[in-house]
């Protein structure tokens, strides 16, 4: 069983968002960049399988230099070995297509992703890797069970779950409650250094979209107080002020 | 032509849909283009045409008589094909969330999502999208002849737009599927919390389950879908599709009703963009309060019993 887990680099999850040169790019002047945190699910997951049935894990991230502490940490969580695409992706579109390029002489029965990246939010990424490489797609699940050749999974549809499977390759975009992450111990941290990193070069010059700028939500006007003891006072300002019930 | 996918639900049509229609329409209004509304599996009688649609095609056949992404983009990608669509609007669901990449692959299309206000055409094509968990919006140029965008619920206004759409029928020509379903379970009977207006949500400051009772009664009484912060959902407290938040599901109601919740940044990146957010909570200082339009500094075993007797006046008055 080989699975490759998909590693976005996004900032931690309590990062005030600034923006740079005019808002059009994120400033990450003292931004402390984590796995995110659903890649975190997926990865040990897919340790958790493999270390049940054999097989390796492999962990790919998009990114420049940079992000190769975040993929160290991947390998000290348990992960066999890494890819890094050498590239700052501009959309999840070249994030996939230059994982399809990257991997494309390899084989892999099982592809995990996030649901989504906790920076981009697009969600995107799972279902572009499956079309891309013809293969089938489970979307935001939390149970992942793989038997022989087939996965059965749990995904999340609006108002409830459904139970799905399907034969091997899949792609498969983790969920929370999928499993509790795994914390890196010093034994993991002293192996990673010496597990294999491959870089690889992609090049690809016409993307579908680019930002041209970033903008806050606009601040609120600053909270009405009402007193506790005419608490009801509230149900009327929503009727009256907001028309809204 | 702009195809827009409707996804149903039990038969009916989900109000997400008729909201991603309004945008087609009135997008096609901004370009001097026309709207097709796309069904997939079954017809319906709804007249789309007033919905904004100059258009109806359903592709029918059994491979469509349940969800996979695989098959619907399929048949989404036949009726693009057929109506010659350069740009397609899907309702950023869970389902409508699985089809949209695949189907932008398959039309070569450059894809958005999470897109929440009408595309700007004045010079090229743009949209704004929700971004950093709702703590920032991009502007993001879509570059290209095909475009697929997936719309945020509750991000647009369903309108009259009183049209009469013409209506045909094409048999679906894709691959059958190969992920089955096994089984599905649904909270039954209940708002669902991604399609819900009016919601009201607890945290941590309840206690206990056992206190839900009046949080219920609430929301049953406004005709709110019911939410939770994470540690109340961990703990068991309140079910999993419940939780609200950076990890648990986003939402856009537009009234948030807080009880007991601290407001700390992961719970707002799930919820700060609601239109109006009410606070109730023991702590002045409690962080919610700063992104609260209206707030209650109290506690929630007096003042939730308040809200109910209130509201079940006005709606005996
Ligand atoms: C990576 C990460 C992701 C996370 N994702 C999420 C997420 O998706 N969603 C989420 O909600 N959290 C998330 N969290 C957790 C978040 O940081 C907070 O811990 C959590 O939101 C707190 O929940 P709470 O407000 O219910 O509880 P508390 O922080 O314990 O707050 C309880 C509040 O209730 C008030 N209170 C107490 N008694 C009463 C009373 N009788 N009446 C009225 N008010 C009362 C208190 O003053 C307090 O403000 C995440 C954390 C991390 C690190
Ligand atoms: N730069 C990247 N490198 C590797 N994987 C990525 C990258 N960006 C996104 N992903 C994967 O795709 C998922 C969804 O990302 P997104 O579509 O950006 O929301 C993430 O959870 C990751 O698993």
């Amino acid at each position: 069983m080989n699975i490759l887990v998909c590693v976005s680099p996004v900032p931690d999850t309590t990062t005030k968002i600034t923006f740079a040169d005019n808002n059009t790019k994120f400033n990450t002047n003292g931004v402390q960049f984590i796995i995110n945190p659903y890649d975190e699910l997926a990865l040990t997951r897919a340790l958790e399988i493999t270390e049940a049935q054999g097989g390796e894990v492999t962990v790919i991230t998009v990114g420049t230099a940079g992000t190769e502490p975040i993929i160290r940490k991947a390998l000290a969580i348990g992960a066999h070995n890494a890819i890094r695409v050498n590239l700052d992706p501009v959309d999840a579109m070249q994030v996939a297509k230059a994982i399809q390029v990257a991997v494309a002489d390899k084989s892999f029965d099982l592809i995990l992703t996030g649901r989504e990246s906790i920076d981009h939010n697009g969600g995107l990424v799972a279902g572009l890797l499956a079309e891309l490489m013809g293969m089938n797609l489970i979307n935001v699940v939390t149970k992942i069970d793989v038997d022989g050749t087939t996965v059965t999974a749990v995904r999340d549809i609006d108002g409830g779950r459904e139970t799905v499977s399907c034969e091997l390759p899949a792609v498969l975009s983790a969920q929370k409650d999928l499993c509790e992450p795994r914390i890196p111990n010093m034994r993991g941290i002293m192996q990673a250094r010496t597990k294999p990193l491959q870089v690889v070069e992609y090049s690809e010059s016409a993307t579908g979209t680019s930002v041209s700028s970033f903008e806050l939500p606009p601040a609120k006007e600053g909270v009405k107080l009402i007193d506790a003891a005419n608490a009801g006072e509230l149900i009327d300002l929503l009727r009256t002020e907001k028309k809204l019930i | 032509m702009i195809a827009v996918y409707i996804e149903t639900d039990g038969g009916s049509i989900k109000k997400s849909s008729l909201e991603a229609l309004a945008y087609g329409a009135d997008l096609a209004a901004q370009t001097g283009d026309q709207c097709a509304a796309v069904l997939l599996g079954s017809t319906s009688d709804v007249n789309l045409g007033d919905s904004g649609a100059n258009k109806t095609l359903t592709i029918t056949g059994d491979a469509l008589s349940t969800f996979t992404a695989e098959t619907f983009a399929a048949a989404m990608d036949q009726a693009c094909a057929e109506l010659d669509a350069h740009t397609i609007i899907i309702s950023n669901t869970y389902n409508g969330k699985s089809i949209a990449p695949r189907l932008a692959v398959k039309r070569n299309a450059a894809i958005v999502s999470g897109v929440v206000s009408q595309a700007d055409t004045s010079t090229g094509f743009s949209v704004r999208k929700s971004c950093f968990s709702n703590k920032a919006f991009a502007q993001v140029a879509v570059n290209g002849e095909n475009r697929v965008i997936t719309l945020i619920p509750n991000s647009y206004e369903v309108k009259s737009f009183g049209l009469s759409a013409s209506a045909s029928t094409s048999a679906y020509v894709g691959p059958q599927a190969t992920v089955k379903s096994v089984s599905i379970d649904k909270v039954k009977g209940k708002i669902p919390l991604t399609e819900a207006e009016l919601v009201v949500s607890a945290g941590r400051g309840m206690k206990g389950p056992e206190n839900w009772g009046m949080i219920e009664e609430l929301a049953d009484i406004l005709g709110a879908a019911t939410a939770c912060s994470k540690p109340v959902s961990d703990m068991d407290w309140r079910p999993h599709s419940e939780h609200v938040g950076q990890t648990g599901i986003t939402i856009k109601p537009n009234l948030y009703i807080a009880v007991g919740i601290s407001g700390a940044i992961q719970h707002l990146a799930g919820v700060s963009s609601s239109k109006v957010i009410c606070v109730i909570n023991t702590d002045p200082e409690a962080p919610f309060f700063k992104a609260a339009d209206y707030g209650i500094v109290g506690d929630a075993f007096e003042v939730v019993p308040k809200l109910i007797a209130r509201a079940k006046e006005l709606k005996t008055a």
